[in-house]
């Protein structure tokens, strides 16, 4: 093993590679609930060739390599189930292009989000990107691995769905080019008019290859934005509101959240409404026609715009909203932990009630979110516990409260995001068995060593 | 925050990575992250790392002890962290160092900073007697002195540090200020001791500092680190030690509000590096840019990251005299002047030995030697004064 070290220094440097039983133990955890095991190795490249000459290596080796962004996600997906080569990303923070005309960027793996949403206002103010929630240090290419979401997921899809082109490395050590960039300079599109090889890799966790490169649209930038926040006490209305919201397409982001702290929130599901305009009558148009959208909900007062100060406005409209990180001080105990499945929005109000019911069942803090996706199509809902990891108890309910909500949202036909392993066995088993063959049969033939990631997506 | 506290607080860290940027999130300004990039030399690193050494998880190691020794205490993580305890993070990183110290696992050359400042009064493992060489002329404080000026130890021994000393004291009896030194009495801070955790040896400092203080009936100290401001400010008045503290750039701002200096004009692009002791922990932002804007002729740039989003010069917590961090492109005092020259400038204003002698050897390593100078405020300041012939 001390060979696989030694090859990882030259290829990366001594400053870059670590055998150390603090990176091992570091890189072999994230803040979530799911079993740490520790990494051999973790090591960060500056270049796709360094990529490359690390899965030859870990090829000829038959050693696992977990590529990692930031590591946010926290359902363990960059936890080396098998141990091996822990891949930090991050040293990859180039970007490298902007097409303002085609309304594009090309970012290497490791560029943040953060950096990215800066890069863009300085040098590119009329364009934006979808911002996670997240982070600001969790990367591009993990985000759209694991079909992120973003502030503009409801205008226009997943993240994962405005990626424009891919460099990848295969887990066999080839640099393969997916979409426009495979046959010309442009990064425009993922796959059309082509075949769309990018699902070979977004969704798959890391287990078909390692993006060295992801290109990405970029959006219009509009001059103002607002916030309203309608809220109402009875979830069985939530549905048919946002259904009247997305009916005006003048909203650019929509978010429900409920939680039961601070107590003035209890029992109310709010619905965040995001507005952007680039005049104050554009702005009021699309204003004035979500009051009428929602007007009969106000009448009969089932429902309201809230008031609320400049100090939470402010809070609900940074982008990524800094304050949701603080979720995981709820307990005083630095951890929390959501399973985020992917629901039509007609299963919102049993979730919202299964989230408050499983918090009271396992003694735990909930706060449960949502973020609608493409105009309604669907959405995300997040059954969020926090929890105190000085407190293994409670990590332990917490972890349980997890896996109730998953199986509960499964059989009720919703799919699960970003997926621990045992979330993703709930979904292997549910899956059509030509499906499972076909992403099975996928997967031994892109990684024929089993190097990529072993343990996710693996069928039993 | 009690010492001991860290250890029935620290598992709080979400380890969000807030920590490493600032305000905006256009670079890295967690001076060791950036340096070395594991994540482990994040503040969420060493908060995860010290937990679980704590837990029993993982032992004590030369590299554990690295990674804890590294941290500069710059406090930028302080400022970014969204949680309710960001105020305790050095707090707590100091109570882990603490312990170390206490059971005697600290790197070894961060054992030879304690025994040097225990044996010699200072981390440089010089003289005693040499303290006060550079001050030839220099008045010894003297009872009904308004002012004692804290010269420190880089002011003492540092070759840059020295010349900084020299201003000072060039622009002070420029100005009329009473004031006189203490010359080989003077005796470390111990700002840096208590930050890399050494609780007793600190203690016997405030103590010996203030004794000699109150011994010569000071009412009042200038530093001319933000080190020793900081501690004497923050740290000593909880030792019964409560003296007027002042960093010498709020006095020469003070002065030339009063109009007893009087710079004359300096063709010059000066930008300006906020020390972490001075701006993150004591909120002193303005006084030095208000002299620097007092300067006729003097043209103040901005780097993008300053004040409370300053990056760090990497000397803090002992690194300018044991440099844990090393030499690298990413080097944080190389990363700050290359930044510093982006911004048009052609001087880098410091007001720390410290930020001067970690940017005088950047400026070197960067080639921008003649392009960018490093001054001390103070030196500036004495630039502009009129020479004694008139010119």
């Amino acid at each position: 093993m001390s060979d696989v070290y030694e090859a990882l220094v030259n290829i990366v440097g001594k400053d870059y590679a670590s055998n150390h039983r603090e990176e091992r133990y570091f890189y072999g955890r994230d803040p979530g609930l799911m079993t740490p095991h520790e990494a051999d190795y973790a090591v960060m490249p500056r270049t796709t060739e360094e990529v490359q000459e690390i899965v030859k290596l870990a090829n000829r080796e038959k050693v696992p390599i977990v590529p990692k962004g930031a590591g946010l996600a926290l359902t363990g997906l960059v936890i080396p189930l098998k141990g091996g080569i822990v891949m930090d990303m991050k040293r990859m923070d180039k970007i490298l292009e902007v097409n303002e005309s085609a309304r594009y960027v090309v970012v290497e793996g490791g560029v943040s989000q953060g950096a990215l949403r800066e890069y863009l206002k300085e040098h590119h103010p009329n364009l934006r990107h979808s911002v996670p929630e997240a982070p600001p240090i969790t990367t591009i290419a993990a985000n759209v691995v694991i079909h992120g979401q973003g502030r503009l997921t409801n205008q226009y899809g997943f993240n994962s769905d405005m990626v424009n082109g891919l460099e990848v490395v295969l887990p066999t050590g080839e640099i393969c080019k997916i979409g426009s960039c495979s046959v010309g300079p442009y990064w425009f599109s993922k796959g059309p008019p082509l075949p769309d090889l990018s699902g070979l890799f977004l969704g798959w966790l890391g287990t078909t290859g390692i993006l060295t490169k992801v290109g990405l649209k970029l959006y219009p930038k509009k001059k103002i934005k607002d916030l309203e926040v309608f809220v109402t006490d009875k979830e069985d209305l939530v549905p048919d509101i946002i259904f009247k919201i997305t009916h005006t397409e003048m909203v650019e982001d929509l978010a429900i959240w409920a939680q039961e702290r601070p107590l003035m929130f209890r029992g109310n599901y709010h619905i965040n409404i995001f507005i952007t305009a680039d005049s104050e009558d554009e702005l009021e148009l699309k204003r004035k026609m979500v009051y009428d959208s929602v007007q009969e909900y106000v009448d009969s007062k089932d429902a309201g715009f809230m008031t609320i100060n400049l100090d939470m406005k402010r809070d609900f409209m940074d982008n990524p909203q800094k304050s949701m990180t603080a979720f995981a001080d709820v307990r005083r105990g630095g951890g929390f932990e959501y399973a985020g499945p992917i629901i039509p929005m007609e299963l919102y109000p049993e979730c919202a009630r299964k989230v408050a019911e499983l918090a009271i069942k396992y003694r735990v803090v909930y706060g449960g979110s949502g973020r609608v996706i493409h105009g309604g199509h669907c959405m995300m809902f997040s059954f969020a516990y926090t929890f105190n990891r000085a407190d293994l108890d409670e990590m332990g309910r917490a972890r349980r409260a997890l896996h109730e909500a998953a199986e509960f949202v499964a059989d009720k036909g919703g799919v699960l995001w970003k997926p621990n392993i045992d979330e993703q066995k709930i979904m292997m088993e549910r899956m059509d068995p030509n499906t499972l063959k076909l992403m099975t049969d996928i997967k031994k033939l892109l990684d024929p060593n089993g190097i990529m990631n072993p343990g996710n997506w693996e069928a039993s | 925050m009690q010492q001991q506290d860290y250890i029935s607080q620290i598992h709080r860290c979400f380890r969000c990575g807030y920590c490493k940027f600032p305000t905006d999130y256009s670079s890295l300004n967690c001076p060791t992250y950036r340096r070395f990039r594991f994540d482990t030399y994040s503040t969420g690193g060493r908060l995860w790392l010290i937990y679980a050494w704590l837990k029993g998880e993982i032992e004590w190691s030369e590299h554990l002890a690295e990674i804890l020794y590294t941290c500069t205490t710059c406090k930028n993580c302080t400022e970014q962290c969204p949680m309710k305890f960001a105020p305790d993070i050095v707090d707590w990183i100091v109570g882990a160092r603490s312990d170390m110290v206490e059971k005697g696992r600290i790197p070894p050359r961060v054992a030879h900073f304690f025994e040097a400042v225990y044996g010699y009064g200072n981390p440089l493992k010089l003289l005693r007697s040499d303290r006060a060489a550079w001050a030839k002329g220099t008045k010894m404080y003297t009872p009904g002195d308004q002012y004692l000026l804290y010269v420190g130890c880089l002011g003492s021994y540092d070759e840059n540090g020295q010349k900084m000393a020299r201003s000072l004291v060039d622009v002070f009896n420029a100005a009329g200020v009473s004031f006189g030194i203490l010359g080989s009495d003077e005796e470390c801070c111990g700002n840096e001791v208590y930050m890399l955790g050494e609780m007793g040896l600190f203690q016997t400092l405030v103590e010996k500092n203030s004794q000699k203080f109150k011994e010569l009936g000071v009412k009042k100290i200038i530093t001319i680190c933000p080190h020793g401001y900081n501690v004497m400010k923050n740290r000593y008045p909880a030792s019964g030690a409560n003296f007027e503290i002042y960093h010498y750039s709020q006095l020469l701002n003070d002065l030339i509000e009063k109009d007893k200096i009087k710079p004359s004009r300096i063709e010059a692009k000066v930008t300006y590096q906020d020390p972490c002791f001075l701006g993150r922990y004591n909120n002193v932002y303005e006084e030095p840019r208000q002299v620097l804007r007092s300067i006729p002729g003097l043209e103040l740039l901005e780097m993008k990251r300053n004040r409370a989003d300053a990056s760090c010069c990497g000397g803090g917590s002992g690194n300018f005299v044991m440099d844990l961090l090393a030499g690298s492109d990413e080097s944080p005092a190389r990363v700050r002047v290359r930044e510093a020259y982006d911004t048009g400038a052609d001087t880098l204003a410091v007001a720390c030995p410290s930020c001067l002698t970690m940017f005088t050897d950047a400026v070197k390593t960067e080639d921008l030697d003649g392009k960018l100078a490093v001054k001390d405020i103070s030196q500036i300041v004495r630039e502009s004064l009129p020479t004694k012939n008139g010119s």
